[in-house]
């Protein structure tokens, strides 16, 4: 779960990681008033869920109150399409405004969950403000890394390391050692997955300023964080969204004309591409789960079917721990209740598929059936361009 | 032969007196697996489903001496379970639970690796060597003797994989979830090796995902080692968006890294089959083998 930079500088700032001053504005009076709180001399920060918001017009200079709040009445209720946002950009809903740091040097400083090597690294870089993906491939000498192990905590010959790879002055090197101790103890204590500042800026006075942060949560250590989960903005969620994630659907907004409903991940991405294949675009992921209930398909072929983009759906169940008579228990009911006027491939495989086809069957509703893989996404792909 | 599960393996259910894991443990012993005992702190000296249930999994091994170890455990108390499982000296060990939080996996595969126990998962159907055993929640009927190695990183997927093998007449030898987390224990590598000498299986299928780099890591070992035998793979997910997680845990595109795209392609470079359509998978590890078979 990722958070916003506002959330992720109180929380550092908490642990005495000295951030920008800066007020949060949901509104062009309130920009107009943090700035001339800070001097005038701002920067604003759109608050959106995503990087690359720089590149994107997100983040904008200002020099006097009365320009901030010009710049923010362009921009809050913006759609910002950053290269990370996806197609539909996110709505700009509050700003961060922040004092003008003096620019100085300005170093990266990344913890991360390493998938690959199944350690946690701790990485810097002089070079900070850059996309440190692309630095690691272009200019790899630029990065330093040091891997370490959640039992013993990144160590202080590691963080010795790292600060002498910087080059800090004197005057910065103790704060950034204490720095890299709380922040990485604070990673293993929240069940981080990333956390990431960048810049960090030295400051010509020396002082160490964590410009930009970003924070992100392991969806799976939720359960025992709950400071962190109460983070969570639901309001940046879809109605479609929330309905999905209130019945422990998993489900993903595409742009696509083909609503899917599929059971299992690796199904519901298979079924995605074969749709692909056959020259039609998905609108959307849904895997239902196994342990779902008739109720939740119900719930989740409402969310296809309403969706006004989607032209035809296509239900693609292997049968294991989801029975598919309750798979089409589940469709019958929703497919009542909102006047259904698109048409539904349904492939039912597996556990109970007869007992399925028949209560499908004597709906008397415009569902084809068709047991092919195959020949399923043929037909949803011709049916949505009819 | 098949590989980690057979007739004789041993299988301790952790976690036994759970909905859940009743149900699968019923389906395992129907299959003819042999099960051997259950843990469930707290209701150690009862029985479940007719087989001894033990507080700890020390007791379990004093008493019934199983092999594999089968969790069922809530997420937030799986890793405990894996380590008492490694502990009590048991040298797989199949996790089903989804939601394990990764430093807590990061903690039990050290653990693990310290005692030399493997582990499948979590996240995972488990796995099954058709006619012999089955230590997992998969539906055991699609499956069939036969010659195809299977490794997956999906449930459902694999289960639809199987089906189409099955209805072309190729069996499995062993069919492996590797699980849905960003951490499991064995992955495609290692899997491939011990497929490499198992005289059962002539062909091996691997079904991958978008997300980590499992995938081009498999592609490495199969060129480096001039893999023996075919080797057919589906990667799913060349439609996923980038940065959105689709379902499993790890399957989300992050930065630069875990597209299908680059994974088929490291994959096509060291001589696997790339299996484009997911409804013919079986279809495609046919023709392979028959190619093969033909030179």
């Amino acid at each position: 779960m990722l958070i916003y930079e506002f959330q992720a500088k109180a929380l550092l700032q908490e642990l005495g990681v000295v951030i920008p001053a800066g007020h949060l504005a949901e509104t062009v009076d309130e920009t107009r008033v943090a700035a001339q709180k800070l001097g005038g001399q701002v920067i604003l920060k759109a608050q959106i869920l995503s990087g690359g918001r720089g590149k994107a017009g997100g983040i904008v200079a200002a020099d006097s109150a009365e320009k901030a709040g010009l710049a923010a009445a362009r921009l809050l209720g913006k759609k910002l399409i950053t290269a990370q946002s996806g197609g539909r950009g996110l709505v700009v809903k509050k700003i961060l405004v922040e004092e003008f740091v003096l620019p100085g040097r300005e170093i990266y400083l990344g913890l991360v969950v390493d998938r690959k090597n199944e350690k946690l690294a701790a990485i810097v870089s002089q070079q900070g403000g850059v996309e440190i993906e692309e630095l690691s491939k272009s200019c790899p000498q630029a990065i330093k890394k040091e891997y370490f192990y959640p039992e013993q905590g990144l160590l202080f010959f590691q963080a010795r390391n790292l600060a002498y790879f910087l080059d800090l002055p004197e005057a910065s090197f103790k704060t950034f050692l204490d720095y890299l101790k709380k922040l990485s103890e604070f990673f293993l204590l929240r069940d981080m997955k990333l956390l990431e500042i960048n810049p960090l800026i030295i400051k010509p006075d020396n002082l160490l300023v964590a410009a930009d942060i970003k924070m992100d949560f392991d969806d799976s250590g939720l359960a025992r964080q709950p400071e962190i989960s109460a983070l969570e903005d639901w309001s940046e969620l879809s109605p479609e969204e929330k309905k999905a994630r209130s019945f422990k659907l998993n489900y993903v907004k595409m742009e696509g004309q083909i609503g899917c409903l599929v059971n299992g991940a690796g199904l519901a991405m298979a079924t995605m591409d074969i749709i692909k294949l056959f020259g039609g675009q998905p609108a959307n992921f849904l895997d239902i789960g196994g342990g779902v209930t008739e109720e939740a398909v119900s719930q989740a072929f409402e969310i296809l079917a309403s969706d006004r983009q989607v032209k035809a759906c296509l239900v693609n169940i292997f049968g294991g721990i989801v029975r598919c008579d309750l798979v089409a228990r589940g469709l019958v009911a929703s497919a009542r209740k909102i006047d259904l006027n698109k048409p539904i491939v349904v492939r039912l495989q597996g556990t109970n598929e007869a007992e399925g086809r028949r209560i499908l069957g004597e709906a008397n509703l415009p569902f084809y059936f068709i047991n092919d893989f195959e020949q399923a996404a043929q037909l949803a792909v011709s049916l949505s361009q009819a | 032969m098949s590989i980690l599960l057979d007739r004789d393996s041993r299988i301790l259910i952790q976690g036994i007196t759970g909905r859940q894991a009743s149900f699968h443990t019923e389906r395992m012993m129907e299959y003819g697996t042999r099960v051997v005992a259950g843990v469930t702190p707290g209701k150690g000296g009862q029985f479940h489903l007719g087989l001894p249930v033990f507080n700890t999994v020390e007791e379990a091994v004093r008493q019934k001496a199983p092999d594999i170890s089968i969790i069922f455990v809530p997420p937030l108390a799986a890793a405990d379970a894996v380590m008492e499982a490694a502990a009590g000296g048991l040298k797989l060990i199949v996790c089903i639970t989804e939601g394990i939080p990764n430093l807590d996996m990061l903690k039990a595969k050290r653990f693990l690796a310290e005692l030399g126990s493997s582990l499948i998962g979590p996240n995972t159907p488990g796995l099954i060597s058709p006619g012999q055993g089955k230590a997992g929640i998969m539906p055991a009927s699609i499956h069939r003797p036969g010659p195809v190695g299977l490794i997956s990183r999906s449930g459902t997927l694999t289960y639809e994989a199987v089906y189409q093998l099955s209805r072309l007449g190729l069996g499995q030898s062993t069919a492996i979830g590797i699980g849905g987390d960003p951490i499991v224990g064995l992955k495609f590598v290692e899997l491939l090796e011990m497929f490499k000498s198992d005289s059962q299986t002539e062909a091996v299928l691997m079904i991958g995902e978008i997300g980590g780099q499992a995938e081009e890591a498999a592609a490495e070992y199969l060129k480096r080692s001039g893999y023996p035998k075919p080797v057919a793979a589906y990667v799913a997910g060349l439609t996923a968006p980038k940065g959105k997680r689709l379902g499993h845990a790890g399957a989300i595109i992050e930065g630069n890294e875990g597209s299908a795209q680059d994974k088929v392609k490291c994959l096509a470079a060291a001589g696997v089959r790339i299996i484009e359509n997911p409804a013919r998978i079986g279809q495609t590890v046919k023709e392979l083998m028959a190619e093969r078979q033909g030179n």
